[in-house]
């Protein structure tokens, strides 16, 4: 049974409404459900709070069909439809479906652009911050190592465990829009000292270096230890957000990593030794020359034509500097008439390549810079695509999937060699 | 709950603990393999979808389902959810690994649940067999689809 504080208790009860003491009561049978015996506080959610298709507002018709019946009856697994105050922590909307002025160009309908409007307007007058990315930590919110947050999205969770030190564990829809009420979360997995200690070690013996190769040895993290937490040590190159960014993702879509060590590097990990809570233990892997080439081959297996037709960047969403790079690229270049260059980001961060001036050099070029969704999440694409190339193992993990479409894997500047020409010359060098 | 009163004893009982309480009876469905929820269910037919996964083509719907655990996005739970909404939930489920995608599932599909067993299901359920799920009790009857 999971033991209450006499705050906690007073939100079942009612004291703060009925919404609240309806997110206590969905945030008990969860922990409950995982055999948490207490929760944590926190004041820093990201989740997709009330956001829906038309499909659940028809389900919730005799509720009224509205965000308060979706927010009531799905959000907060409840059975009667409650009135649903502002959020009372530091809530943010993660990623979204469309782009808000790009969504016909993504082949989105009237009626879907509609609804994606309503839904914003409720998200923001319930005290929801409209981020609308994958990457909370580069458009506003940062955590700090120890913040207790309760996060969704896969490639945010292992970069705030792991990167920051923030403890999150891979929430979803229903228990992120209760937290955001109730400022509680399960104290289980992550928020844990002894659950955040690495189980099996990884020695890097290939030189990893860039976005492009980071991607890869995170690719493989995932493949070879699933969700367990990886110490990795070794030939790793300098560290950014970038490369974290991108290695992160890669290990959390191709095994569900939740949290990575990476010794000297990660801040959980100034030794083997703290990485692992004493000894190592675990099974040993190796990432050598000929793992990196089963990765790549394993990336690249579902392309064979290489007539490119869709260049697809921006997965998780692009940061500032990765903008400026595409752009700097592309100046004076043309994507070709066969081809479509979608670049996606923040609000946060094209507002401020719109002030550097690349959004016009993307546009210039006849590249689109989008923002709120990405390909995956909207499931779109340019009308007819048939092959695309990607700079992100993750998006190359779930797009052809998703779509049914071939797909490459490659460095940016491939990536934008392949937009210009309409043909894909990647290579592993 | 129960659907039908089987008259002879069980083949094999054992016991976990409860995810989500409730009684359900029905037929097993097995998968050795993890499951994916957002971009590995179809919700509106209960279907597995995940290429190259050993059910792919295969709906849970109606069914017991025991499989290791859940894997990949935090969407896994909306698409639970989701099941329940479109009537293509199974019946209950059994699962050997504990993540929050899982707890929380389950929790909003809303239907018996158990894990930490003290025998694998996976090595005493096969697809097809005859199972009653007790989320309350924490038990588990099996009645084989045929003798081993």
């Amino acid at each position: 049974m999971v033991r209450l504080t006499d705050a906690e208790q007073a939100m079942c009860d009612g004291a703060q409404g009925p919404a609240v003491a309806k997110a206590m009561d969905l945030l008990i049978r969860y922990a409950e459900a995982l055999g948490a015996e207490s929760f944590v506080e926190t004041n820093n959610v990201a989740g997709v709070p009330g956001s829906s298709t038309p499909w659940l507002k028809q389900y919730y018709a005799d509720q009224g069909g509205d965000y308060r019946a979706v927010f009531s009856h799905f959000d907060l697994d409840s059975d009667e439809t409650v009135d649903v105050p502002r959020m009372n922590a530091f809530s943010c909307h993660l990623q979204g479906g469309m782009d808000p002025e790009l969504w016909r160009e993504q082949g989105m309908t009237e009626a879907a652009h509609d609804n994606f409007v309503a839904d914003e307007k409720d998200v923001a007058a319930h005290g929801i911050q409209v981020l609308k990315t994958c990457t909370p930590y580069i458009a506003g919110n940062v955590p700090v190592m120890g913040e207790h947050c309760a996060w969704m999205e896969s490639s945010a969770v292992v970069f705030c465990n792991s990167v920051i030190g923030g403890r999150t564990n891979c929430e979803g829809r229903e228990s992120t829009s209760a937290a955001m009420l109730a400022k509680r979360i399960p104290d289980w997995g992550f928020h844990r000292d002894e659950f955040r200690r690495g189980q099996h070690s990884a020695q890097v013996q290939v030189q990893v270096d860039d976005v492009f190769e980071w991607g890869m040895l995170g690719y493989w993290t995932g493949g070879t230890v699933d969700d367990t937490i990886p110490v990795l040590e070794g030939q790793i190159g300098a560290p950014s957000l970038i490369r974290h960014k991108h290695f992160g993702a890669a290990a959390a879509s191709s095994g569900g990593v939740e949290m990575y060590h990476m010794v000297g590097i990660t801040p959980e990990a100034p030794s083997a030794e703290a990485a692992f809570g004493g000894a190592r233990r675990g099974e040993r892997f190796v990432y050598d020359a000929a793992a990196r080439k089963r990765t790549w081959e394993s990336l690249n297996s579902v392309g064979s034509s290489r007539d490119v037709d869709f260049i697809m960047l921006g997965c998780p969403h692009y940061s500032i500097e990765q903008i400026a790079e595409a752009a700097h690229l592309i100046e004076g270049r043309k994507v070709h008439a066969n081809t479509q260059l979608w670049v996606f980001t923040s609000r946060a961060v094209k507002a401020t390549a719109d002030a550097c001036g690349h959004t016009r050099v993307l546009q210039e070029a006849g590249a689109y810079l989008m923002t709120d969704t990405c390909s995956a999440i909207s499931q779109a694409v340019p009308k007819g695509t048939r092959v695309a190339g990607f700079d992100s193992a993750k998006q190359t993990h779930y797009l052809p999937a998703i779509m049914g479409i071939e797909g490459w894997y490659g460095t940016l500047s491939e990536c934008i060699d392949a937009a210009c020409t309409s043909r894909w010359e990647g290579r592993l060098s | 709950m129960s659907s039908e009163v089987i008259e002879r004893e069980p083949d094999i009982v054992f016991i976990g603990r409860r995810v989500v309480g409730g009684i359900a009876e029905g037929e097993a469905l097995v998968t050795r393999e993890t499951i994916s929820g957002w971009g590995g269910v179809n919700a509106m037919t209960g279907t597995v979808i995940e290429n190259r996964h050993e059910l792919k083509g295969v709906s849970f719907a109606g069914k017991i389902l025991v499989f290791p655990g859940a894997k990949g996005s935090s969407g896994w739970s909306g698409v639970f959810h989701m099941t329940r909404l479109a009537g293509t939930a199974p019946l209950a489920m059994l699962f050997n690994v504990m993540t929050t995608k899982a707890a929380l599932g389950a929790v909003v599909t809303r239907v018996p649940t158990l894990t930490d067993f003290d025998r694998d299901p996976l090595d005493c359920i096969e697809t097809g067999d005859r199972v009653r799920v007790d989320g309350d009790a924490g038990t588990v009857k099996v009645w084989k689809a045929r003798s081993s």
